[in-house]
């Protein structure tokens, strides 16, 4: 992997001085600035939803079932993006929808990059039995179709946002541990680490402080990577009916609901799956910026 | 790869399945829902419910259960859908072929598209389309079948239908089949109205499955066309007047051909996990579809079935790659 060499001259970065240092070329990077933007402004919405959102999103009026949106001929006054056929406001559906969705975003994938990384790097530095025991693992996660996986698991759990997230982490620790387990493999290999050793560090100094802060920027894209596909899981889950109970408002159950009723008004699906591909597309643009503006081969 | 390699990677395949089957055999033991009351009429006693449970060997304990049902697998055989009350092999060998003809046709459509987009992209390098061109990838790339079915239901089946919206073939023509890889027999027996239908059914899971995949071939094969183009041999080529399109077609394709095909063994693993969902979404009776079934049924041993056929095929499409990729570039063993 010769692309991930750094130069032994800047590679242990101290601590203290990575902010300033991070922050500037994330900042010429546009797609970080685009996305990181958006998804800012999306974690305000679902932070002050009930402040934002025109109407309560779970308050039915079945003599306003499927209005269409304001645009449309015999709109109703105030029903913006149109309502669902129980009469629910579709805007304050989507933007209570995003409270969910990062939800289960941040807390899925900071938990899969906490135990994914662990074992790679316990792969990745300690080799021997270590790695392949958990080499194996990981051969075998990846025998099952992700998909499938993830609906059996949150049969298995009962389903409920606790459980979404579990299955999200149980099935995708895996994406953490390959990457960091080639990436500390690689690093092990460079001169600075050859230094720490020779200087006398221990084995696990040298893995939290010299290795780790070199893996990190890989990881910080991963996980923006991961928030994505979390966010799609979720959806997917709702969409099959498993993630959760109908009363709270989520994409993945407005699209499900939204197709059954395509014929009768497209608002109920275009608007949570808009919403659901600006959110992917975030995370993901801000993961393959942040990759591009952390690596320090890519930045030349 | 040398004969030793592959009964190496042989052996740890029948070990990985192994596992699956093991992970998969305790999870569904814990699953709350009882399968056993989802069969019963109302009215059953519980020495009913008691020899319901000694027929399916539910009795039991877990290694037993596990032992008997495992030495059934080696034998070939699956066990009973407790929701279809039908032999589980049985079952998935009507679905399976559904599921792959799909795979298949999105597996070819992902590389004939990508293939030619990244010939393309490579003749216009160094005009404005390049970099249009790399953005709109980076947009496909970001797209995940799940949400391309989701949009291609609303554009092909909504506001321009031009596609049949669910199922895998008119109800009316299905009963003139005698095998289940319809699209084959329609093809081999001539029978053009069906394999129209087929298609037409197909289109739009075979696009959401293959417009993820197209990008990635775009991207890589991209990649390593423009490195191709720069090497030597390229260049004399150039020299001695060869058109650019017979040059990126004749001479940096073939060397640029190799980390696209492994790339895309892997992808293809993710596609066949993609099915699940896809299928879902466009009713469409391959396995995929029916696993959700079953999980929502609580029918374990046809979900054991599925997971574990869906464990083989990916195992094996991995040992496929990496005999390909040996075969192209006998110089590095390839290391999974």
């Amino acid at each position: 992997m010769a692309e991930i060499v750094t130069t032994t001259t800047d590679a242990p970065v101290p601590l203290r001085s990575l902010p300033m240092k991070t922050i500037k070329p994330l900042l010429r990077e546009p797609r970080v600035v685009i996305a990181g933007g958006f998804l800012l402004l999306l974690l305000l919405i679902a932070i002050f939803a009930p402040y934002i959102a025109p109407k309560d999103p779970l308050e039915q009026d079945l003599m306003l079932g499927n209005m269409p949106p304001a645009t449309s001929a015999g709109a109703e006054p105030g029903y913006y993006l149109g309502t669902d056929d129980l009469g629910r406001d579709v805007l304050s559906r989507v933007l209570y929808g995003s409270r969910i969705a990062l939800t289960v975003a941040f807390v899925a994938a900071s938990l899969s990059a906490i135990i994914g990384t662990l074992m790679g790097l316990a792969a990745g530095w300690y080799g021997g039995w270590a790695d392949r025991i958990i080499s194996r693992l990981v051969d075998i996660w990846m025998a099952f179709p992700p998909v499938l996986l993830s609906v059996l698991l949150v049969a298995v759990l009962g389903s409920g946002l606790h459980s979404v997230i579990a299955a999200i982490v149980i099935i995708d620790w895996t994406r953490f541990c390959r990457v960091v387990r080639a990436e500390t493999m690689a690093q092990a290999q460079l001169d600075y680490v050859m230094a720490a050793e020779t200087i006398g560090f221990s084995r696990s100094h040298i893995l939290w402080r010299e290795i780790l802060p070199n893996v990190a920027p890989v990881l910080i894209a991963l996980v923006s990577l991961e928030m994505g596909i979390a966010v799609i899981v979720e959806a997917i889950l709702s969409f099959v009916g498993l993630s959760l109970s109908s009363d709270i408002p989520t994409w993945g159950g407005m699209i499900a609901q939204g197709r059954q009723m395509i014929h009768q008004g497209w608002w109920v699906f275009v608007f949570p799956l808009i919403a659901l591909f600006a959110t992917v597309l975030a995370f993901n643009q801000l993961g393959n910026g942040l990759r591009k503006a952390l690596d320090p081969v890519m930045r030349r | 790869m040398t004969a030793s390699d592959l009964l190496n990677r042989l052996f740890m395949a029948v070990l990985t399945l192994l596992g699956v089957a093991v992970i998969v055999f305790c999870l569904l033991r814990i699953v709350p829902g009882d399968p056993i009351a989802m069969m019963i009429s109302p009215s059953a006693t519980p020495a009913d419910i008691a020899a319901l449970r000694a027929h399916y060997g539910l009795d039991l304990g877990l290694p037993q259960q596990f032992g008997i049902w495992f030495m059934d697998v080696l034998k070939g055989n699956f066990g009973t859908s407790i929701s279809q009350r039908r032999d589980v092999m049985e079952l998935i060998g009507e679905r399976l072929p559904a599921t792959l003809e799909l795979a298949f046709a999105a597996l070819v459509f992902g590389v004939v598209a990508g293939g030619v987009i990244a010939t393309l992209g490579t003749l216009a390098r160094r005009t404005a389309l390049d970099p249009a061109l790399d953005f709109i990838n980076g947009l496909f790339l970001a797209v995940p079948d799940f949400v391309w079915a989701l949009a291609l239901v609303l554009l092909l089946g909504v506001f321009w239908p031009v596609f049949p919206l669910s199922g895998r073939i008119d109800p009316t023509l299905s009963t003139y089949f005698h095998t289940d890889f319809y699209l084959i027999e329609s093809l081999v027996t001539l029978n053009f109205s069906a394999f129209g239908d087929l298609i037409a059914h197909m289109v739009m899971p075979m696009l959401a499955l293959g417009l993820p995949l197209a990008a990635i071939v775009v991207r890589t094969l991209k990649e390593a066309l423009a490195e191709a183009m720069v090497q030597d041999y390229v260049l004399l080529a150039r020299l001695k007047g060869m058109s650019p399109l017979r040059l990126v077609l004749q001479e940096a394709l073939r060397n640029a051909v190799g980390p696209t095909l492994t790339l895309t063994g892997v992808q293809f693993t993710f596609m066949i996990g993609g099915t699940v969902i896809v299928e879902r979404i466009f009713s469409y009776p391959g396995l995929g579809n029916m696993a959700i079934d079953a999980v929502i049924n609580r029918d374990l041993p046809l979900i054991q079935g599925i997971v574990l056929t869906f464990g083989a095929i990916f195992i094996l499409v991995n040992i496929l790659v990496d005999l390909i990729a040996g075969w192209l570039n006998p110089r590095g063993a390839v290391h999974g």
